[in-house]
């Protein structure tokens, strides 16, 4: 294998790995953050608009930690820049 | 594929670019204030006014509304602020539904560039509202040990606001790409209603975020009730 295949290979596959287990953690959350809240919601009908607001700032900060993964990975397979560093590396040859 | 519309070049002269996110920016500063230019210029005061007074006067009092919920007691003072980055923000993505439009909050470089206003507009008015003594000492709390760790937060924040709306706003382009090649028909849509939702709601999450550290870095001390400041109306 050459370097340009092994650049290749681990980005696919680390890109996969990171968004499929970077995303567990904030899944796992976010399901116990809603299932929190509607307990809540359950027991003071009253106080819904303020905990349905820190809900959804609650769910947009946990959800950022998977939208990081995302972006980790979409930067490794779209622009890599080993990736790039290669093929300059390769055509200079 | 596209990572995002920085890479759509519309006219280029030396090493002076102009990209498809300049463009759709400045598109929509003048939607932006040609629409409330053009709806304050008759504003009424009786019971008959026009439906776009109505929209906007919705708009302004729910932002005041939601400033004042999140702790700051003057929201007049900081709606300039917050209510602009919300408007654009929430703008940015609603236009989504125009065909071949590109939000221009899907690159990275105007997500930085709202991230490093609210770094900026933080201090300026926390050393406002508590003198820059006052608000140096801020960083000092609770004990002389956390300064280099409150320092690495208002960096971290930074990057967390830019990164969090980007990344929402490029993954929902990439998710209906990815889709449409898959099954071009019904779901490209459902998942465009979706991004509209997300959109909103990231843009509330961004605003709502920098009111939060305005109101950290101007809440200190509660115990001095100041005078109330004419409102600016």
């Amino acid at each position: 294998m050459d370097s340009l295949t092994i650049i290749a290979v681990a980005s696919i596959v680390i890109a996969g790995i990171t968004t499929g287990f970077g995303t567990m953690g904030p899944a796992f959350a976010e399901g116990r953050a809603v299932a929190t809240a509607l307990t809540a919601l359950a027991q003071q009908p009253d106080a819904s608009a303020t905990i349905t607001r820190t809900l959804f700032v609650g769910l947009a900060m946990i959800e950022s930690t998977a939208i990081y993964c995302f972006v980790v990975s979409m930067i490794l397979i779209f622009a890599n820049p080993f990736w790039n560093q290669a093929l300059a590396l390769a055509a200079g040859k | 594929m596209r990572l995002s519309p920085d890479e759509i070049i519309l006219w280029q002269y030396g090493f002076v670019k102009l990209n498809a996110t300049i463009a759709t920016t400045w598109a929509l500063m003048l939607v932006l204030s040609v629409g409330a230019k053009l709806i304050t210029r008759r504003l009424s005061t009786d019971h008959t006014r026009s439906r776009w007074q109505n929209l906007l006067e919705i708009v302004v009092t729910g932002i005041e509304k939601q400033i004042e919920d999140v702790g700051l007691r003057h929201p007049r003072k900081y709606i300039g602020f917050l209510g602009t980055l919300f408007l654009f923000v929430a703008m940015a993505s609603l236009c989504t539904v125009i065909p071949g439009y590109e939000p221009p909050t899907g690159s990275l470089s105007t997500t930085a560039a709202l991230a490093l206003c609210v770094m900026v507009a933080v201090p300026l008015f926390g050393i406002e509202d508590q003198g820059l003594g006052g608000y140096l000492k801020s960083y000092l709390k609770p004990t002389a040990i956390m300064l280099p760790f409150n320092i690495i937060s208002e960096v971290s924040r930074t990057l967390a606001l830019a990164v969090r709306l980007f990344g929402n706003m490029m993954s929902g382009a990439m998710i209906i790409g990815i889709l449409l090649s898959i099954t071009p028909f019904i779901f490209p849509i459902v998942m465009t209603v979706l991004g509209l939702l997300t959109g909103m709601v990231q843009a509330y999450i961004f605003s709502i975020l920098a009111a939060v550290y305005i109101a950290a870095a101007t809440h200190v001390r509660k115990s001095k009730p100041k005078a109330e400041p004419a409102p600016n109306i």
